[in-house]
């Protein structure tokens, strides 16, 4: 293969139209399963994890002044002035395809004007709590047939391993933030550690992670937090895993840069490979004595500098300063 | 006319008077025609609408749409797009062919003129004052021959048939012209929805516009480069003729850059970023206008532009299609001198004849207009679109005497012309099939020799009555069929 022609442009806009749908994906699971943990606890609902796990305190504030159910979902689902709502992640997505249109498939367009053409006519109504369900679940699937659609129709140049890798490098941070969700913010008291209550929370997180029955198949009986956080952190074979999306950035970035003879990459290849280290090295148990939040806390940390570097050797900048970002802020 | 050769879907058609595109003339009926008109005329009316309806479905799901901005929002509206054909004949194809590219010809030998030795001003065939104090004249383009020596290497006639049958060009595009996205989108649309009316008729393809542009271009390029990168240089997603863009860039494999991507270094060369660094352009078609293209040589504030790409021209390190500077000969006062023009340059009398002009900012064409403002169109010389036309056999007291006040505060502003009884084209309405008037615009493309598209845009105003066929003011588009 030639050397490569795509513009910088086109591969920081195809990146990102895949981080906004992958980030619209994972945020909807996340609300989900929170709205799962909320039915089952006693009284006291913490909505505002939620927000303490975005780093979005501060703005949240400005609109409202209790993290209610309500207030919340609202902020993430419909607020127009919020950047990270699912409604503006998905037009940041469509904005992005817009200018890729010359370069993407005509599915790919219809499929994300009609998505956020969905989005924005939801009313306050459609984010009531008893909806709430259905509605993560309805975007979840429009998230994913964006990804079909791309999968079976997206030439595979340049374009398509710039979109693999916003994709991969979205989606290791936000299963980050899903278990961080359980482990750091739903602390439960000590004497809860190890109910049913407990339990039935790891449950859930599994399944909105799209990986109970893979657990059950590795692990037919019992649930702890090591084996759950192993889990969703280290297995190669399940495909929302950190390890799994960290080894097949590092392939896909290795291909690239092999096929098209690209000489940038090399930064974030090292960032990846500190990464794959730390996976392999460290056990779980360690993890949890160090702290799983610190740790997580690390991983994306490293992500973004995968980011950067990809950002400032094929897209002229960091990417930080290109896209609005509010959750790396 | 009353078709009473049928009692299908066209029997109660009725041209009222007006040359029809389909039927021709009651007294010289049009035999070309005659299979499409049977075949149309076996389609139910309520099949016709249902067809209508999809295909109309179809233009928004492939996004061939243009955008409306509104305050709040960015809008995809569609052009309007009716299912029954405007047909032409081979031979009067053959006449819009060869007064087209006699109309190139003559604009590219002009605007060769103006910027080098202005001898049709000298010998007194075009006031001068009308060229160098034309806002669209570049004088930066002064003693410098482009490429080929062609400057509208796309180029877009604006056409219209009067009651008699006859052709007058109605308005030249030298600039950049849109609307051939329409044109080849608008057969494919047929294709589908129309197989019936297609098959065992002999339509000449338009399908091939992207490789003839691609061709043209490539041949713009240096000659020492073996295989140049042309690439189209659109001002981005918030252009309405975006999608237009997106098509080209389709059509011809190249990349769409916008002026950002692009990088003028030191030795004049220009470049686009890529992810792996640097890659020469040798050839841009260019859809942003001469003021935005560069801000170190025009428009200082433009954020569109690439710094340096005009001197990256004019030392032919690149090219760009179209030239600088071809507004001043597309403009509407330029317009009324093209058939001594074509006289002066090419020896020859015009195939295709202006529409009778009136130049308002001489006293006898202002005299004149005030005199018959009621039987004129008066139209302002720099606007595009179909803004700010007066239509005096249409229009009211109060808008007639705004005319009168505007003609006479601003006279070198405007022009009239006689109004033509454009040709009407059957169209499916709310009444059924009925006619609607049309224009058509044929686009040409010159690199070392010219090209006609054959077909072209036709654009038909669906309101009954009106003549206005821009999209902006309730106009739709039809296929266009070249007949073998």
């Amino acid at each position: 293969m030639a050397g490569s022609s795509l513009l910088s442009r086109y591969a920081e806009a195809i990146f990102w139209m895949a981080r906004y749908v992958e980030r619209a994906e994972n945020l909807a699971r996340i609300l989900d399963v929170h709205e799962s943990f909320s039915r089952d606890m006693h009284g006291g609902r913490n909505w505002g994890a939620i927000v303490q796990l975005y780093a979005d305190e501060k703005a949240f504030s400005v609109r409202h002044d209790e993290p209610s159910t309500e207030a919340v979902l609202n902020f993430y689902i419909l607020d127009d002035s919020n950047p990270g709502s699912i409604v503006q992640l998905v037009k940041a997505a469509r904005e992005n395809a817009r200018s890729l249109r010359p370069l993407i498939s005509t599915e790919m367009w219809i499929n994300l004007n009609t998505f956020y053409n969905r989005m924005r006519a939801l009313r306050p109504e459609d984010v009531a709590e008893e909806r709430i369900t259905r509605l993560c679940g309805a975007i979840k699937e429009s998230c994913q047939s964006h990804t079909g659609i791309t999968e079976g129709t997206f030439y595979r140049d340049e374009g398509w391993y710039f979109y693999q890798l916003g994709r991969l490098i979205e989606r290791a941070d936000q299963t980050t933030r899903l278990l961080d969700v359980k482990y750091h913010l739903l602390l439960p008291n000590l004497e809860d550690v190890g109910t049913n209550l407990d339990i039935s929370q790891w449950n859930a997180l599994l399944r909105s992670a799209a990986g109970y029955h893979a657990f059950r198949r590795i692990h037919p009986s019992g649930m702890s937090p090591a084996k759950a956080s192993s889990f969703l952190l280290f297995n190669p074979l399940f495909p929302r895993s950190v390890t799994a999306c960290v080894d097949l950035m590092d392939e896909t970035l290795t291909d690239l840069r092999a096929q098209y003879r690209l000489r940038g990459g090399a930064a974030a290849l090292e960032a990846l490979d500190e990464l794959r280290a730390v996976y392999g090295d460290t056990s779980i148990e360690t993890i949890l004595k160090r702290g799983l939040h610190e740790f997580l806390d690390w991983t994306q940390m490293r992500l973004i500098d995968v980011g950067s570097a990809l950002g400032h050797d094929f897209f002229g900048y960091a990417p930080t300063q290109a896209q609005t970002q509010t959750q790396e802020a | 006319m009353t078709s009473s050769d049928t009692d299908g879907t066209l029997s109660g058609y009725d041209p009222d008077g007006y040359y029809c595109e389909v039927y021709g003339l009651p007294e010289r009926p049009l035999g070309e025609t005659e299979r499409t008109r049977q075949r149309l005329d076996r389609i139910p009316l309520d099949q016709l609408r249902t067809r209508a309806a999809d295909a109309e479905r179809e233009l928004y799901n492939f996004g061939i749409t243009f955008t409306v901005y509104t305050q709040k929002d960015a809008v995809d509206r569609i052009l309007p797009f009716d299912v029954i054909p405007r047909l032409i004949s081979a031979r009067d194809w053959k006449t819009i062919e060869t007064g087209v590219k006699q109309r190139v010809a003559t604009i590219n030998a002009f605007l060769g003129d103006i910027y080098g030795p202005g001898k049709a001003i000298k010998d007194g065939i075009i006031p001068g004052e009308l060229v160098y104090e034309n806002p669209n004249y570049r004088p930066e383009m002064e003693g410098f021959r482009p490429p080929l020596g062609t400057y509208a290497h796309i180029d877009g006639t604006d056409i219209v048939r009067d009651h008699l049958g006859d052709f007058r060009v109605l308005e030249d595009n030298a600039r950049t012209p849109s609307g051939v996205s329409y044109v080849v989108e608008n057969r494919h649309l047929m294709q589908r929805a129309f197989p019936d009316l297609m098959t065992g008729t002999g339509i000449r393809p338009v399908s091939n516009y992207g490789q003839k542009l691609h061709e043209a271009l490539a041949e713009l390029a240096p000659k020492e480069i073996l295989d140049p990168q042309v690439a189209l240089l659109s001002p981005g997603v918030f252009n309405s003729a975006y999608f237009e863009h997106i098509f080209l860039a389709r059509e011809m494999g190249v990349p769409l850059v916008e002026g950002r991507d692009l990088v003028v270094q030191a030795d004049d060369r220009v470049f686009m970023r890529t992810v792996a660094g640097l890659k020469p352009v040798d050839v841009i078609y260019r859809r942003i206008n001469d003021d935005f293209l560069d801000p170190q040589a025009f428009n200082p504030e433009s954020m569109l532009g690439v710094p340096g790409l005009f001197a990256a021209y004019r030392k032919g390190k690149v090219a760009l299609a179209n030239a600088v500077g071809t507004g001043v000969a597309d403009d509407k006062a330029v317009y009324a001198y093209m058939p001594r023009l074509i006289s002066y340059y090419l020896g020859e009398e015009p195939i295709l004849a202006n529409v009778d002009t009136h130049i308002c900012r001489e006293p006898e064409g202002l005299r004149y207009t005030l005199d018959h403002l009621q039987d004129l169109v008066v139209k302002p010389v720099g606007e595009a679109g179909g803004y700010g036309i007066t239509v005096g056999p249409r229009a009211t007291q109060e808008e007639l005497d705004a005319c009168r006040t505007a003609l006479r505060d601003d006279p070198a502003n405007y022009i009239s012309q006689p109004m033509v009884r454009l040709s009407v084209c059957p169209t499916l309405t709310d009444e059924g099939v009925a006619p609607r008037h049309v224009d058509l615009r044929p686009f040409a493309i010159t690199g070392e020799s010219t090209w006609v598209l054959p077909g072209g845009l036709t654009r038909v105003a669906l309101r009954k009555g009106s003549i206005v066929v821009n999209s902006s003011q309730g106009g739709g588009s039809k296929d266009t069929w070249v007949l073998e």
